[in-house]
């Protein structure tokens, strides 16, 4: 099948040899979205929320009919001057915090914001205090004499090799 | 009577399996040689019988065979040859099995390459597979059964479209390459718990088998990225969605592990460690199969679900990981502590390296499960998506990116920091003035693109810095060591196109008329109106984008919109022209009013760069396999403890 | 040994978990709206499109107020439950027809029954987002001051409607 695509791929590009001087002429496209910065705007607010009939799909890649409703919401919000903000609390009301992909920051969620930090210290923590009982363990046993060879051949070993 | 012969092998297995899992383990723990000589045998058989079930299930696909429910509901008969053989594991019954399957290649090959090895550790190796196996089987023929008939239908309800694509013939079974082949490294690591026996060789006798495991992950998801950016129609390669996470885990934990291997390996270091982390890798990948099918999460890839498949797997998952994390418990502490090391060397470098990589897991799995924890206490529903991936991720991976140029040049044991600073001084200076400069180059200087370019170089620097330094050395090839630096390399590529792919990619959506030009970025596209296509399971409409850039025809899109028969749904299908610095990516909207059509166009630079990346380190991964001393047995691994 | 049980007791929590997980749905919105004040609008009706009505009409009432479609196919399946609740006449229903045609609806209640007292027409969808409908059919409990009491997504069943909405209902009505 792809090949049939590269195929008329092919056949496509000896077409618009041929077509290629109307192409001058041709006018100038023009986007879909009547004010294309507003649709920006929509555009990355919806990208942080969530469509609520699909799977797990963001409001902005749905072609879900409810998500094509909400985003036209959102539209008619912003063109009447509504804040990201107001938006966002506009649909929080409605549908919950679930429409976010970002959850807000309450106490429900700190564990889910700190959580990764908190974590990363307390295992840096517990590398730290690992390694100081280590060494105090391993200095506590003296070298025996097989030990001291073992040492040495692994010194000798250990130069370059990754 | 084929479907029959499959359902009965699977039957077959699913006993030798039985008998895989237990003799093996008990002979080893008795010494019996006899059951310790059942181990081999038994897992080639039961791989045969499984291959056999798989064989029957793909016949009965190819042969449209429409009185198996599985086909009935997963095949059309006007479904292309290809994609009817691949939607032999298109389903949840399928790919269980095509699982199964990949598990008893593992095994086998564990058998075949493992005559060096002790044979009671090959016998505990290829027994707690058979045991992982036995439970697969037991869930498939019990809960998810492939082969059940029904009277027969018509025809079939058709292979969901977003399946019916090349990338699926690969993708899932080099992903379950992946998935499955940390069991080895799990196997291997409860062997050791098992056996008391927890030195160096064996950290060296599982590394390769991690590697390639590692190694196909890798490609499978980059394969699934991959398809994500052309297929979904949005262009985006990571949606952080709960099946990408269940596939990131056991990578990030691989990760890990390969990187406490070689401390294990090389000083005997971090035993216990390295042990909880072949378990770990392994138990995500367990986990991530319940997730994707129990549906206690919503996500766009998930199998269709049911509450008693779910509750099999958890237990399922509960006897196997919570077995070996008690083991785990009861064995690890009487694992000696090896050798010697600073608090800056080479082995504290990896293990913040370990800390990191662990951490970015914690995260991800947090993130996938904090909205289920939060149900499940009744304090409401929340969605956790890529908004905070995002922001908590790259804080914890831009260190580790830092390391991996580190690393490498520093010693075992302890660093001479003066020294290593010298070495560096000029390389890391060169890479923060480029890093700073070169976003001049395009139209915005932004922070976070400064910073990954920064890494990226500082990668590379670092390699050709340590790579000199060893051809200046008489150490000759080591497979090992430029695996590693293409596998680093490879990340510093993917570094460059998810920074460049995020920061600068343009996007337009068109409303064209035939005749209509859009020029982005210096290239013209001009819509040469919308033809209809009809393929042998769909019927559709197909765009066609002239591209030129200053004047010059450079190629023709033709991107689809397709509705496919038997499910009436529509799909995109994107035309992309692919470019070492930049896609142009293109995707056919809805027919508007007065026959124009609304088309949306993308740039994407650099954005191939994220899976060539992939690619590099797959490759390292499978270069440093290769190494001969993981082929030279016993008498190497012996001198460091 | 203890803190190489550490990973065995955060498996055991998660598998807790993940086995409570395995109930709940994680498709299911629940309403912040459950305790707030019911949307206002003014829509036409099914019954006779001239005429418009608003949910501030029903105030000192206790009603039911359904979300429906003629395109829903699994509004079909609580139509004869809506039906029975309509002749037994303890609780009025109110319908909400979302984004669809009037003419469709009236045949679907012609031809099925209607256990609506009326039918607001939401052509355009508005006023169901301000209930936060996200799927048909949905249904929502209004006490006698307006506030919404309780909602439910998906077909009603019997258990749904006997075991929690009657009874809420009764008491509200008190």
């Amino acid at each position: 099948m792809r090949l049939n695509m590269k195929l008329a791929q092919r056949a496509g590009l000896a077409i618009f040899a041929l077509w290629f001087p109307l192409a001058a002429v041709a006018g100038e496209a023009v986007p879909v979205a009547e004010d294309p910065v507003l649709e920006q705007r929509m555009i990355a607010l919806s990208e942080d929320l969530r469509c609520l009939v699909c799977q797990n799909e963001s409001l902005a890649g749905s072609r879900a009919e409810l998500a094509q409703d909400l985003r036209q919401e959102i539209r008619d919000q912003l063109r009447a001057g509504k804040s990201d903000k107001e938006v966002i609390n506009y649909l929080t009301q409605r549908y919950g915090d679930f429409v976010l992909y970002k959850p807000p920051l309450k106490p429900l969620t700190w564990l889910l914001w700190f959580g990764p930090f908190v974590l990363l210290i307390g295992a840096a923590g517990g590398f730290y205090l690992y390694l100081k009982r280590r060494g105090a363990r391993l200095a506590g046993e003296s070298l025996s004499a097989e030990e001291k060879q073992r040492v040495e051949a692994l010194l000798r070993n250990n130069g370059n090799e990754s | 009577m084929i479907p029959e012969l499959g359902h009965f092998s699977l039957i077959l297995a699913l006993l030798l399996a039985l008998v895989q899992g237990i003799l093996p383990l008990a002979g080893a723990a008795r010494n019996n040689p006899a059951w310790i000589a059942v181990a081999k045998p038994a897992a080639r058989a039961q791989f045969l019988f499984v291959a056999i079930a798989f064989g029957a299930l793909a016949w009965s696909f190819l042969s449209n065979d429409f009185s198996v429910i599985n086909v009935t509901r997963n095949s059309h008969s006007r479904l292309p040859e290809v994609y009817r053989f691949t939607a032999t594991w298109g389903s949840h019954e399928g790919s269980m099995l095509l699982w199964t399957f990949i598990l008893g290649m593992w095994t086998v090959a564990v058998t075949l390459f493992s005559r060096h090895l002790p044979d009671d550790m090959v016998a505990r190796v290829v027994g707690v597979m058979g045991l992982v196996s036995f439970g697969f089987l037991l869930f498939l023929l019990s809960t998810s059964n492939p082969f059940l008939r029904m009277p027969m239908a018509m025809d079939g309800s058709d292979l969901n479209p977003l399946l019916q694509d090349p990338g699926m013939v690969v993708h899932p079974p080099i992903l379950y390459m992946g998935y499955v082949g940390f069991s080895v490294a799990f196997a291997f690591a409860l062997t050791a718990l098992l056996s008391g026996k927890l030195d160096a060789s064996w950290a060296r006798w599982s590394r390769p088998w991690t590697t390639a495991a590692w190694s196909f992950l890798t490609i499978g998801i980059m394969m699934g990225s991959w398809w994500a950016y052309y297929e979904l129609g949005w262009g985006g390669w990571w949606f952080w969605d709960p099946v990408e996470n269940a596939s990131l885990m056991p990578w990030l934990v691989g990760t890990a592990l390969i990187h406490s291997l070689a401390v294990t390996e090389k000083r005997g270091s971090f035993k216990a460690w390295t042990v909880f982390l072949a378990i770990g890798a392994f138990s995500l990948s367990l986990l991530g199969t319940f997730l994707v099918r129990s549906g206690v999460l919503s996500s766009v890839h998930s199998f269709a679900t049911d509450p008693a498949r779910g509750l099999f797997i958890l237990i399922f998952l509960a006897v196997v990981i919570g077995g070996s994390l008690l083991l785990f418990a009861l064995r690890a502490s009487q694992v000696g502590l090896g050798g010697r090391f600073a608090l800056v060397s080479r082995e504290s470098f990896l293990m913040v390296n370990n800390i990191l990589l662990l951490t970015a897991t914690g995260s991800v799995l947090l993130g996938t499960l904090y909205p289920l924890f939060l149900d499940a206490l009744g304090l409401g529903k929340i969605s956790v998506g890529p908004p905070y991936f995002n922001s908590v991720f790259v804080p914890l991976v831009s260190p580790l990116i830092f390391l991996a140029g580190l690393g490498p040049l520093a010693r075992w044991k302890q660093v001479n920091v003066p020294e290593l600073a010298h070495r560096l001084k000029w390389g890391f200076g060169a890479s923060v003035v480029a890093a700073l400069l070169l976003p001049f180059t395009q139209e915005t200087w932004q922070p976070l693109v400064s910073l990954g370019i920064l890494l990226a170089l500082w990668i590379a620097v670092t390699v050709v810095i340590s790579v000199r330094a060893r051809m200046r050395t008489a150490a000759g090839w080591s497979a090992n060591f430029y695996g590693m630096h293409l596998a680093h390399l490879g990340v510093a590529v993917t570094v460059i196109g998810v920074t460049m792919v995020s920061s600068y990619q343009t996007e337009r959506n068109m409303r064209m008329a035939v005749g209509d030009t859009v020029t982005m970025q210096g290239y013209t596209f001009r819509f040469g109106g919308v033809t209809d296509v009809t393929g042998p399971n769909y019927t559709g409409a197909r765009g066609m984008l002239e591209v030129s850039r200053n004047g010059k025809p450079l190629t023709t899109l033709y991107p689809e919109k397709r509705v496919y028969v038997a499910s009436g749904m529509p799909f995109t299908e994107s035309a992309i022209d692919y470019g070492f610095t930049r896609d142009l990516y293109t995707a056919l909207g809805e027919r508007l009013d007065g026959g124009a059509w609304s088309v949306r166009l993308f740039h994407k630079p650099f954005v191939v760069w994220i899976w060539i990346g992939s690619v590099l380190m797959a490759l390292g991964g499978f270069m440093a396999i290769t190494d001969r001393r993981y082929r030279t047995s016993r008498k190497k691994g012996r001198v460091q403890a | 040994m203890k803190r190489f049980l550490i990973p065995l007791g955060i498996f055991i929590v998660l598998v807790i978990f993940l086995g409570i997980g395995l109930k709940l749905n994680p498709r299911e919105v629940p309403s912040p709206l459950i305790g707030k004040p019911a949307p206002d609008f003014r829509l036409a009706l099914l019954s006779d499109p001239s005429r418009q009505m608003s949910p501030a009409d029903l105030r000192g009432k206790v009603w039911l107020f359904n979300v429906w479609a003629s395109w829903c196919g699994s509004c079909r399946q609580e139509h004869d439950l809506l039906l029975s609740l309509a002749r037994q006449g303890s609780l009025p229903v109110y319908g909400m027809d979302y984004k669809d045609q009037p003419g469709d609806a009236q045949a679907v209640l012609a031809r099925f029954g209607n256990p609506y007292v009326e039918t607001f027409i939401d052509l355009d969808g508005r006023a169901a987002i301000d209930y936060g409908v996200y799927g048909v059919p949905e249904t929502y409990l209004i006490d006698k001051n307006g506030t919404i009491r309780y909602k439910h997504t998906g077909p009603l069943t019997r258990e749904v409607l006997d075991g929690k909405i009657l009874p809420l209902a009764k008491e509200l009505q008190r």
